[in-house]
């Protein structure tokens, strides 16, 4: 009878993480990418810290390269939760000279943004970082600690990460380091699905069903846009599509489908034979290509 | 016949009713434990085409003549290239019953560190033996590991029966030779299954190849054994985390202790007792996201207001008056070091237990265990990396506790090095 349903735990889990890291920590942020893992987090954030409001800002490190759907989704959430918005952008890396645009037929910011990220974190001395990812998505994320140490270059080192025991979270630091923090390390894309689910959070229009003109390329479809080049012999056409993950235009993979109700999608989810990151061009160009954007500093 | 219901798995409603299992694998790499769980992953439908499609690209370029499903669990190229696991991963699979974490770790005798690590949030340990070696050195320790950690549940797994030819004389030895050993130890709850994890042999499905075996499958075993009573409903232990003040107009004079019950059941118009101050109160109420809740157990995260306006802070712990845990400044611990640097006899660590943190001076070491024998060894004690000993510590104010054996959360702490701020030991109170 006092028996906490998985879901109730794992719900458990992730607040008393974000309540451990405003309490260790000086200047938290949580990084919003409008996806619905980090849209998961700010519910979560809001439930840890009721009646207050969400003590961090949410920061978002944005391409340039966005589904306009999913910006209109951020600013709206934002103003409902009375959330502080903090922008990095990609371009201005760019202009600056500190981020370099790819060369070659299909260019992709998505390696700038580990720049971006960390230029913003070093602007506004953020010491730790609250993200979405899950250790289910991928390999390399099967070992991610929820309290990731960062050196003072935000560089992860696979091999020097602090064990964790219990529910005790050791976030010491030297100067310059931080944390990226990951409430949601235990949870599946399924878990993620369901909770919106049984909460009713809203989410971007994108992920449901919608007609949309789509370039397939590399056995993906990808959404059309003013970023994308069309190679030879690509065209572009349009279907039924939606999204399994909200990332940069030019690397994230839409899906034919017609699941148009959270219900819908989760039939759809429980019956996929993909991984939802089968779906991103950047983890397809080497089978360690996470292990190596994690080095760098990615998300 | 699969156990697994597709159609059944992912209705929201029974979703939601689903319970949540954690538990460690042990083993060498030759013991098939990566294959294991590859299979139970591969089973229960837990593994996508594009990770299989990896897989089978690999074993292929490899030149193995199958699929090798232990491919799934080595995550890191660093391990790819050695071919073994050098670190606790984290694997996740569902069926109609209950979800499974599984904290999959190696079995080497220098990864007892990680073994230590995965065990401390498992219900339940997995430990694999090879039919044909039977319980060797590292079963024991295993068991040990399993035992110290106070896991509750061991589910013995004797592996390769296809290579015995399925002998049951062979799984009647080993097991008896486990209960040998096992009298010694903590574990109420001990299981022994005679699996093929490479054929799948009872893992999911009951072998046909074992008519003698009349008891459950892995699978039936693992969604089944009973967890409800393994979180202690006894002793009120409220750690208070961060303390919620709105400071708004809706909310003015808020004050709300945040924090998750460690043990026990909290109600609204409970008599409390904060710690260290010795101050009591009563319950207002316990705040949810809005919601009011009637009660609050382990492990939840909630708010509680109280009917004073007393001082509490983060570190603070609320209980009932009349069943307090012990407060000491002189702590007994079994340790377990997980650092290549040594630890420094009188040396000063910071401790973290609970959501408190305090520096300590490790007064004595007692003994070291060894771990295969289960010897004390008083001559050599010397701690360090994989090493498991009884020491004392003093710490620079109380620590309000239980023993582990009570009560894992208020019996446990992380010990941490200073000057690199790495978690460096792992302790159990005594």
């Amino acid at each position: 009878m006092y028996n906490l349903t998985h879901l109730k735990q794992l719900e458990a889990e992730a607040i008393h993480i974000m309540r451990e890291v405003v309490a260790q920590f000086e200047n938290p942020a949580l990084l919003f990418s409008g996806g619905k893992d980090s849209i998961c987090l700010v519910k979560l954030a809001e439930k840890a810290f009721w009646p207050s409001k969400i003590p961090f800002p949410l920061v978002h490190i944005d391409t340039g390269h966005n589904f306009p759907e999913a910006i209109q989704y951020r600013d709206e959430l934002v103003a409902r939760i009375g959330a502080k918005l903090i922008v990095g952008n990609v371009q201005d890396s760019i202009d600056k000279g500190t981020a370099v645009e790819e060369k070659g037929p299909n260019p992709s910011r998505n390696g700038l943004q580990t720049i971006t990220l960390l230029e913003t974190i070093e602007k506004y001395k953020f010491d730790a970082c609250f993200g979405g990812a899950r250790r289910d998505e991928e390999k390399a994320r099967a070992k991610e600690r929820f309290f990731s140490h960062r050196d003072e270059f935000g560089q992860w080192d696979p091999k020097n990460q602090r064990p964790e025991l219990w529910n005790l979270y050791n976030g010491k630091k030297a100067k310059g380091e931080h944390f990226r923090v990951f409430p949601i390390s235990n949870w599946t894309e399924m878990d993620v699905w369901q909770y919106i689910a049984a909460e009713q959070i809203p989410i971007p229009s994108i992920y449901f069903s919608h007609e949309r003109e789509i370039v397939e390329r590399d056995n993906m479809l990808l959404a059309n846009s003013p970023f994308i080049t069309l190679g030879k012999g690509e065209q572009v056409e349009k279907r039924i599509v939606r999204c399994r993950t909200v990332g940069d235009m030019t690397c994230t993979g839409v899906v034919e489908s017609t699941a148009s109700t959270l219900d819908e999608i989760i039939q759809e989810v429980s019956s996929a034979r993909v991984t939802e990151r089968g779906g991103r061009a950047d983890d397809k160009r080497s089978e360690a290509a996470m292990e190596d954007r994690k080095k760098q500093g990615y998300f | 016949m699969s156990t697994i219901l597709e159609e059944e798995r992912f209705i929201t409603e029974n979703y939601l009713n689903m319970d949540l299992l954690r538990f460690t694998t042990a083993g060498s790499v030759d013991d098939g434990k990566s294959t294991l769980i590859g299979r139970l992953l591969y089973d229960s439908k837990s593994i996508f085409a594009d990770q299989l499609e990896a897989i089978e690209k690999t074993s292929e370029n490899k030149g193995y003549g199958y699929v090798n499903l232990a491919l799934l669990t080595d995550g890191l190229r660093a391990e790819r290239e050695q071919g073994i696991t050098i670190d606790v991963a984290y694997r996740y699979f569902a069926t109609p019953k209950r979800k499974f974490i599984i904290a999959d770790t190696p079995g080497h005798i220098q990864y007892t560190r990680n073994m230590v690590t995965g065990a401390s949030t498992a219900n339940l340990t997995i430990i694999l033996i090879d039919a044909r070696h039977g319980v060797v050195e590292q079963s024991r320790r295993h068991a040990f590991i399993a035992s110290l950690l106070q896991i509750k549940h061991l589910v013995v797994c004797i592996n390769k029966m296809d290579l015995v030819n399925y002998s049951q004389e062979v799984f009647e030895t080993i097991k008896k030779d486990f209960e040998g050993f096992s009298t010694k130890l903590e574990v109420p709850d001990i299981h022994y299954i005679p699996i093929s994890a490479l054929n799948g042999d009872n893992v999911v499905d009951k072998s046909d190849n074992m008519d003698w075996y009349k008891g459950a499958t892995l699978l039936y075993t693992l969604e089944n054994v009973h967890i409800a009573s393994d979180h202690n409903l006894i002793d009120a232990r409220f750690p208070v985390q961060y303390v919620v003040r709105p400071m708004n107009d809706e909310f003015h004079d808020y004050r709300g202790f945040a924090g998750k019950v460690e043990a026990g059941i909290f109600k609204p118009g409970d008599e409390v007792i904060a710690l260290p101050s010795g101050f009591s109160s009563k319950i207002k109420s316990i705040d949810f996201f809005g919601e009011q809740l009637n009660e609050a157990f382990p492990p939840m995260s909630v708010t509680l207001t109280l009917e004073d306006n007393i001082d509490i802070s983060r570190g603070d712990m609320l209980v009932k008056a009349n069943n307090q845990p012990e407060i000491s400044q002189d702590i007994e611990l079994m340790v377990c070091w997980l650092n290549e640097k040594k630890m420094i006899p009188n040396g000063k660590y910071v401790i973290k237990h609970t959501t408190k943190e305090v520096r300590c001076m490790i007064k004595e070491v007692r003994y070291k265990v060894d771990i295969n024998t289960l010897h004390k060894n008083e001559e050599d004690k010397s701690i360090g990396l994989n090493d498991i000993g009884r020491i004392l510590i003093r710490t620079t104010l109380p620590l309000f506790f239980d023993s582990y054996k009570k009560n894992r959360t208020t019996g446990s702490v992380i010990i941490i090095d200073e000057f690199t701020n790495e978690t460096v030991g792992a302790g159990m109170i005594i």
